[in-house]
């Protein structure tokens, strides 16, 4: 853990929280409970018959754009809810980029009777209109933050620094595997449920384990959610980056370089004297610097693949599976989808390919509509 | 002991200022590297990270003005600065370089005990002292096990907080302070909302052996940005009225 003295025995008080609670039956009945009756769990892995078809293998979508809240962020904030409740703090925090995980994070809030504050960069609040009403509305507090590039990263630092000061009553609930030690853990251990499910769904299905397995990553939740469970299968994991623009972008895998940031070791993009670097995506959910140590090993140790699809491969993605399969993704998860058309010549008939569909994007329809994208 | 930022609010001015802290009775210096996301530090201290980065400071030019100042002083100087900076320039080159200036200690606020293997390492390896935070949080088991690797001073943090000027300082300080001074050997610096020659008198009378007072210089120069006469003489006063303030405690 890469932080300041202050945050030390508070992260420790967290570990030690979290392994004491984390296999306690009555913590698991809680927490299944809330995620199957609240939230909507088990998500489907759905056939998508339609582009299987066009595209010549066959596609399965794990369905977590059909939670409650819209996206998977909320298994992560269910659990990390109810560690808080047990840790007998007395608010929740939590920064946002899409603001999926800020409304997961205000739902859980409002369901705990806690109050929730929630750190959104400033660009964010724009682009994102919808959920920052959201979140309004399920109670919490939103807080612009206008320091830096006034996106997620900026929204992290100022959580982080709200959490040095209020070190001891305050939850800070991060929504990604990022952060100082023991986050990356904790969400991982969350998410893991999107990849257990999974794969019993497709042995079910399918009677085999899939050729491949795609997720988009940003901090990379819901990518290390699904690979987890077949990390020792002899399934290709292919994680999915923002490609932004021709001058910007969120490839920190792809071009990233080893440093630490924001409380971990981990790639980061940044200039060779490691100042933090300013990421872009059209979808705020990727549109960050840093990524969860877990990629940075499943990448170097080759476990792993990472590729990256541009804003405009996106956009048209998220088009493509609007009209043939009548589902609407986050512009996040449709990086994920991209990826598979795009590289569809890699995959021959009777490969199975299964994306995370880790959101649904309706909340993206507003900036849609701003860009004009259907004219 | 004053803190500024290297290059802040440009290299040429910088050097200025940081001279006028010397010849104005600052016995010793904290100097930060500017970096683009520092986690500990408030509104005003990040506002200068980002006046220097923005004029160009990079680490190669942070080490330019030290060499600069050390061409004409001998004070001793700490630098303080988030780890991926040393990180990226190679720990061994950068602790080299430090020891090549002289300079006396270095804290990484961002590097807790449990991270400081190979900060400590090097620091042993150079002779400097690898300094650490410790703070209202930090249990007395924690301290005793900080003294055994801390060396120079003890940086006690005064409250739970960012960098940053407060109307009054921590009421539980002078508890903080007596357990510090009873767990720890080292001498000890209290910084974070230290903003006043009052509020550094009184650290000094509670028992600490220095204050350190960083955001209140550096909103000198963002209040004077337009005239650098006018904020290199109000630097060299406030200075003076700082380190008259410590000595007459």
């Amino acid at each position: 853990m890469f932080v300041p003295e202050m945050m030390v025995p508070a992260l420790k008080e967290l570990a030690n929280a979290f392994e004491k609670y984390k296999d306690e039956e009555e913590f698991k009945k809680e927490l299944n409970y809330l995620l199957k009756e609240f939230a909507g769990r088990p998500t489907p892995l759905y056939f998508t018959k339609n582009i299987s078809n066009e595209l010549g293998f066959r596609i399965y979508l794990k369905r977590e754009d059909l939670l409650h809240s819209g996206a998977h962020k909320i298994n992560n904030t269910l659990g990390q809810g109810l560690l808080a409740k047990r840790m007998n703090k007395k608010e929740i925090i939590a920064e946002t980029g899409a603001g999926q995980h800020g409304v997961a994070t205000a739902i859980t809030g409002a369901l705990l009777g806690m109050p929730v504050k929630v750190f959104m960069g400033e660009k964010d609040v724009e682009r994102q209109k919808l959920n920052v009403y959201r979140m309004k509305l399920f109670g919490a507090e939103v807080v612009p933050v206008t320091s830096g590039s006034k996106t997620l990263k900026d929204a992290v630092n100022e959580a982080l620094r709200y959490y040095l000061t209020n070190v001891e009553t305050c939850y800070y609930l991060i929504g990604s595997v990022v952060g100082p030690h023991p986050y990356p853990k904790i969400v991982q251990h969350f998410q893991e449920i999107i990849g257990k499910e999974t794969r019993e769904q497709i042995l079910k299905k399918e009677g085999k384990s899939p050729t491949a397995v795609v997720a988009c990553v940003g901090g990379g939740s819901n990518s290390i959610g699904i690979f987890s469970a077949f990390i020792e299968d002899e399934v290709k994991l292919i994680g999915v980056e923002a490609g932004g623009n021709e001058e910007k972008h969120g490839k920190t895998l792809g071009e990233g370089s080893v440093g630490i940031f924001q409380g971990s070791k981990s790639y980061v993009l940044q200039t060779k004297d490691g100042q933090i670097l300013e990421a872009h995506s059209i979808s705020a959910g990727l549109d960050y610097p840093g990524v969860g140590p877990v990629h940075s090993y499943l990448k170097d140790s080759k476990r792993a693949a990472y590729g990256s699809i541009t804003d405009s491969e996106a956009l048209e993605a998220l088009a493509y599976l609007s009209r043939k399969e009548g589902i609407l993704p986050a512009l996040e998860s449709a990086h994920a989808v991209a990826y598979v058309m795009k590289n569809k010549e890699k995959f021959k008939k009777s490969d199975i390919v299964i994306i995370c569909l880790s959101g649904r994007g309706d909340k993206d329809v507003a900036q849609l509509m701003g860009g004009g994208f259907l004219e | 002991m004053p803190f500024v930022v290297l290059g802040d609010p440009n290299y040429a001015t910088s050097i200025r200022i940081i001279k006028k802290l010397i010849d104005n009775g600052a016995s010793a210096l904290e100097l930060g590297f500017a970096f683009s996301d520092p986690i500990a530090d408030g509104p005003v201290i990040q506002k200068a990270n980002n006046r220097a980065l923005a004029n160009g400071i990079t680490t190669k030019k942070d080490f330019e003005i030290l060499e600069e100042i050390r061409r004409e002083s001998k004070v001793p100087i700490s630098i303080m600065l988030s780890y991926n900076l040393a990180y990226k320039y190679g720990l061994d080159a950068f602790y080299k370089k430090c020891s090549a200036l002289k300079i006396t200690a270095i804290l990484f606020p961002d590097v807790p005990l449990e991270e400081s293997k190979e900060a400590v390492k090097h620091a042993k390896k150079y002779s400097i002292h690898q300094v650490f935070l410790v703070s209202p949080t930090t249990t007395p088991k924690r301290m005793q096990q900080l003294n055994k690797v801390a060396e120079g001073y003890v940086y006690l943090v005064s409250l739970l907080g960012t960098t940053g000027a407060r109307e009054s300082i921590n009421t539980k300080l002078p508890e903080l302070i007596k357990l510090v001074k009873k767990e720890m050997t080292l001498p000890v610096y209290v910084g974070f909302g230290i903003s006043t020659p009052a509020q550094a008198k009184n650290v000094i009378a509670l028992g600490a052996d220095g204050a350190i007072s960083g955001s209140a210089f550096c909103k000198i120069i963002e209040e004077n940005i337009l005239s650098k006469e006018n904020m290199v003489t109000k630097i060299a006063n406030f200075c003076k009225e700082m380190s008259e303030a410590v000595k007459g405690a």
